[in-house]
């Protein structure tokens, strides 16, 4: 029975993992870009979600809904005002190392308003959750509602990619900008728009993460940021259902790994098993298969 | 003597023959042509030759050695350099450094030497520039030794090209569309070019081309390709005047 | 003619590190450098050590590796095992010595190892697997427990108990506690001749047969393997010694400290990226630039102290100005265009 109990906290692990991995492989399949500042958009919602439940409103609905709004105002600014004037650039790091400056960046400014101090998160899950087999097997409602968002996420990301015209237009950015631009497609809003939905999703990850795990400190994006990016990677980068593979396995190993074998090596064994899928089909599970041509 | 050697080469890629039931034999010193439409499988034949492809079927002799199941590396080692239909240069090294990157195999030092600059890294180093400019100057880019290769203009870097295959001092040579996206002039002067790499080395030559001029200009014999199967080989003049050929370029 | 110009290109850069170690010991000697700044010293040297690695696989072989802090760390633990556990039996000089023989070789042993499966892959792939590897590393050494008594070495994964140490033994690393008691034998002296040893190991490299071709592996592997060029062998030669360059630079670091930790802060993905920001607003493939970019990069937001809380937010904005100002297309024509300016005004 404690094993179908970690078996559920990894998913649920996992599927925060997911959420964020699904932004990162899209703004990454798009852009053709890391966005190392992807993981402090987590902790920005996380902040937001937070001042706004215990001074302002206090209601949680509106908490969501403002860390949803302001990351994404947060995502396109950053892809404006810093990403985009290196497109084009002559090394691809350029733009991987303003990336990390802007994750420097939301990361000390988080610290300067609100400081170093672990700040304690209140659930905004309110729901208790089931019980089954009399009472044996309890399932937090957080555990509930997080699983259950990321396959609405899933399901509403598959139709929007495959069913509008937006979608498709992704789509055909992802495959060739230079032709999409030639068939009247504008990159340029179709870039915007991805990076809305990936930190749109980034601010939802962030308020089920914190209220699985709630405490709140400038730096508790990186890690699930990068976890993610492995998850992303591990599924085969630019592959949506890759992502949502890559991270349910992702949080099942991790949870599974540091019940069983060794807190301290959990991690070690999350990458150990990237590295090993990765020498086994050198592009993800679902990654496309890419040859130079001679 | 036979320097090269195809017998009944073959390739699918899925369910296409990129090429099929392919032969060619080609003499020492010879200069002979592969011409054909888009996608007759021309470059698919280079890139079997120089092993960045494995046939399904058929023989590759290199003279005499069998080389068919051979990598990229050891085929080169073997005899056997190349340019390609796009460009590939070292673009941030310089010209001559270019060039002796295809010295490498041919003048040996250990990485301690090379490191600590003792042993035989001076004289080799000063071996392998001399060699590298004897290179350059046939190719009239001795004046450029110093500029990095992409800042080369369009026709010196198809030339820079041909040096630096050279350099790895092959017995057979495999030119891609060398003239390919040249202006007349320069054509005429990369076909001077050809002829002097003939002249001084002696070299054996098989190239890829779609200019007829370039090609009934130097070639002495040839090959046509069609949907990856030979349409017709023999003599320049013999292969172009044929009804087929003249077809399969022309349409009806 | 090209030859003399990098000769003299090269002595430049011993000359900068040269020049750099003079002024820094003579207001040292005079008195007007404060403890805090001396205390900075070796570890903006080991920095520069670490970047000059890095650039050789970035700049030079054109692999992007985040992970370069674990080879660090494996060279730091590894000679202060050594250090450690000789201090009493050999004298400072060739103790030192032999721990950095020590360090570099584990370190390169683990470059070559690591090397081998992630040098197949390409790009953000293989970029991914090293910070995956760095990480790996970081953890599995906060996870050992090691020590040494009269039966010999014991060695567990769990706890210090496990260990069944006689009463004579002594723990040498004690899982996340690390390495306690290194002797410090690292001065600015030292470090400075390493980083000396490195720059020239590194320069003279890339002026040789085997340079060239890592430099022509980078800029175009197919055609390098058309010209007879062993791709694998250059890629695993340059990564083997980028590797062993940053042992040297954890040989180092953990000689400059009496406790020695894991730490993500010094040994994480965190740090690998923080070098690469060095190498990459130094130059890519510009050795100097690497050198000169870490000492400054590592002391500004030390200098910056006073500043405190602000330090850190005005270093990322520098940072991402500083990107777009050299790298963005558009700066890059506005530079020109003012150069050109400039030139035609004086002309």
């Amino acid at each position: 029975m404690s094993f179908l109990i970690y078996l559920i906290n990894g998913l649920s692990l996992g599927s925060i993992y997911a959420i964020i991995a699904l932004g990162y492989t899209m703004v990454y399949g798009i852009a053709k870009m890391l966005n190392f500042a992807h993981g402090d958009f987590i902790m920005v919602g996380c902040y937001v979600i937070f001042t706004i439940c215990s001074t302002l409103s206090g209601n949680t609905f509106v908490g969501i809904i403002a860390a949803i709004i302001l990351c994404t105002l947060l995502g396109v600014t950053t892809e404006k005002v810093a990403y985009k004037p290196l497109r084009g650039a002559a090394s691809p790091l350029a733009v991987l190392i303003t990336a990390i400056g802007v994750s420097y960046f939301l990361e000390n400014l988080a610290l300067l308003i609100f400081g170093a101090d672990i700040k304690s998160f209140s659930s905004v899950v309110s729901w208790q959750g089931l019980s089954f087999a009399g009472g044996d097997l309890k399932i937090q409602g957080v555990t509930i509602i997080t699983i259950l968002s990321s396959v609405v996420i899933l399901i509403v990301l598959q139709l929007f990619i495959h069913k509008t015209k937006e979608g498709q237009a992704m789509l055909a950015v992802a495959e060739d900008k230079g032709a999409a631009m030639l068939m009247g497609i504008n990159v340029n809003k179709t870039i915007s728009l991805t990076f809305a939905i990936g930190s749109a999703l980034a601010a939802i990850a962030g308020a089920l993460l914190c209220s699985a795990y709630p405490s709140l400190s400038p730096y508790l994006g990186a890690m699930p940021g990068i976890k993610a990016f492995v998850a992303a990677v591990f599924g085969g980068i630019g592959s949506i259902p890759g992502a949502m593979i890559g991270g349910l396995v992702l949080g099942i190993v991790e949870i599974l790994s540091r019940t069983y074998i060794s807190s301290q090596l959990s991690d070690a064994i999350v990458f150990g098993i990237l590295i090993v899928v990765l020498l086994v089909k050198p592009t993800g599970l679902l990654g496309k298969k890419i040859q130079e041509k001679v | 003597m036979k320097l090269l050697q195809v017998n009944n080469l073959s390739i699918a890629f899925g369910g296409l023959r990129a090429v099929d039931d392919f032969s060619l034999e080609i003499e020492k010193g010879e200069l002979y042509g592969l011409i054909g439409p888009n996608g007759a499988g021309k470059t698919t034949v280079f890139n079997l030759l120089t092993g960045v492809y494995k046939p399904n079927e058929g023989i590759i002799r290199l003279d005499g050695e069998d080389i068919t199941r051979k990598n990229t590396i050891e085929i080169n080692h073997s005899g056997i350099a190349r340019t390609f239909q796009n460009i590939r240069l070292f673009h941030q090294m310089s010209v001559i450094d270019n060039v002796k990157v295809g010295l490498t195999e041919r003048f040996k030092y250990s990485g301690i030497e090379g490191v600590l600059h003792v042993g035989r890294y001076r004289k080799m180093e000063k071996e392998m520039d001399e060699e590298a400019m004897k290179l350059l100057k046939v190719f009239d880019l001795d004046s450029e030794r110093d500029t990095l290769a992409s800042n080369l203009p369009y026709g010196k870097q198809r030339k820079l090209e041909i040096a630096r295959a050279m350099a790895t001092s092959p017995k057979l040579l495999l030119l891609d569309e060398p003239a390919a996206g040249m202006n007349p002039n320069e054509t005429a002067e990369l076909m001077d070019t050809i002829a002097l790499v003939r002249k001084e080395f002696g070299m054996t030559i098989l190239l890829i081309e779609h200019d007829m001029k370039l090609v009934s200009g130097i070639c002495e014999k040839l090959t046509v390709l069609n949907f990856g199967r030979v349409l017709k080989q023999g003599e320049t003049k013999e292969v172009l005047s044929d009804p087929e050929v003249i077809k399969a370029y022309l349409g009806e | 003619m090209a030859a003399k110009k990098r000769l003299r290109d090269n002595l430049i850069t011993y000359g900068i590190v040269i020049a750099l170690y003079l002024i820094m010991e003579i207001l040292m000697k005079t008195g007007n450098l404060s403890s805090h700044l001396k205390g900075l010293l070796v570890p903006m040297t080991y920095y520069a050590i670490i970047a000059v690695a890095l650039n050789l696989c970035v700049g030079i072989l054109g692999e992007l590796s985040i992970g370069h802090c674990g080879f660090m760390c494996i060279g730091a633990f590894s000679s202060a095992v050594f250090s450690k556990l000789t201090q009493n039996n050999i004298p400072t000089a060739p103790r030192f010595f032999l721990a950095f023989v020590i360090g570099i070789a584990f370190a390169a042993l683990f470059g070559f190892l690591i090397g081998i499966p992630v040098l197949r892959l390409k790009g953000d792939y293989l970029a991914i697997v090293t910070l995956a590897f760095g990480e790996i590393i970081k953890n599995v050494i906060n996870a050992i427990y090691f020590g040494v008594d009269s039966k010999g070495p014991h060695i567990s994964m769990n706890n210090v108990m496990e260990l069944g140490m006689e009463p004579d033994g002594q723990v040498v690393i004690n899982g996340a506690m690390g390495i306690t008691g290194t002797p410090r034998d690292a001065n600015f002296t030292i470090a400075i001749v390493v980083l000396l040893l490195s720059l020239f190991v590194v320069l003279n490299l890339m002026n040789s047969r085997d340079g060239r071709a890592i430099m022509a592996v980078r800029d175009n592997s197919i055609a390098a393997e058309s010209a007879g060029i062993n791709v694998t062998r250059y890629k695993m030669m340059a990564f083997t010694i980028s590797a062993a360059i940053a042992g040297a630079a954890g040989v180092l670091f953990s000689h400059n400290i009496t406790s020695l930790t894991a730490t993500s802060q010094y040994f994480g993905y965190n740090a690998s990226i923080m070098i690469l920001v060095y190498v990459v607003l130094g130059g890519i493939g510009n050795i100097r630039g690497s050198v000169i970019a870490a000492a400054i990069l590592y002391l500004l937001p030390e200098m910056l102290r006073g500043l405190n809380t602000y330090r850190m937010l005005i270093y990322s904005i520098v940072l991402i100005v500083m990107m777009l100002f050299n790298w963005a297309p558009a700066a890059v024509q506005w530079r020109q265009k003012v150069a050109h300016k400039f030139i035609k005004r004086n002309a």
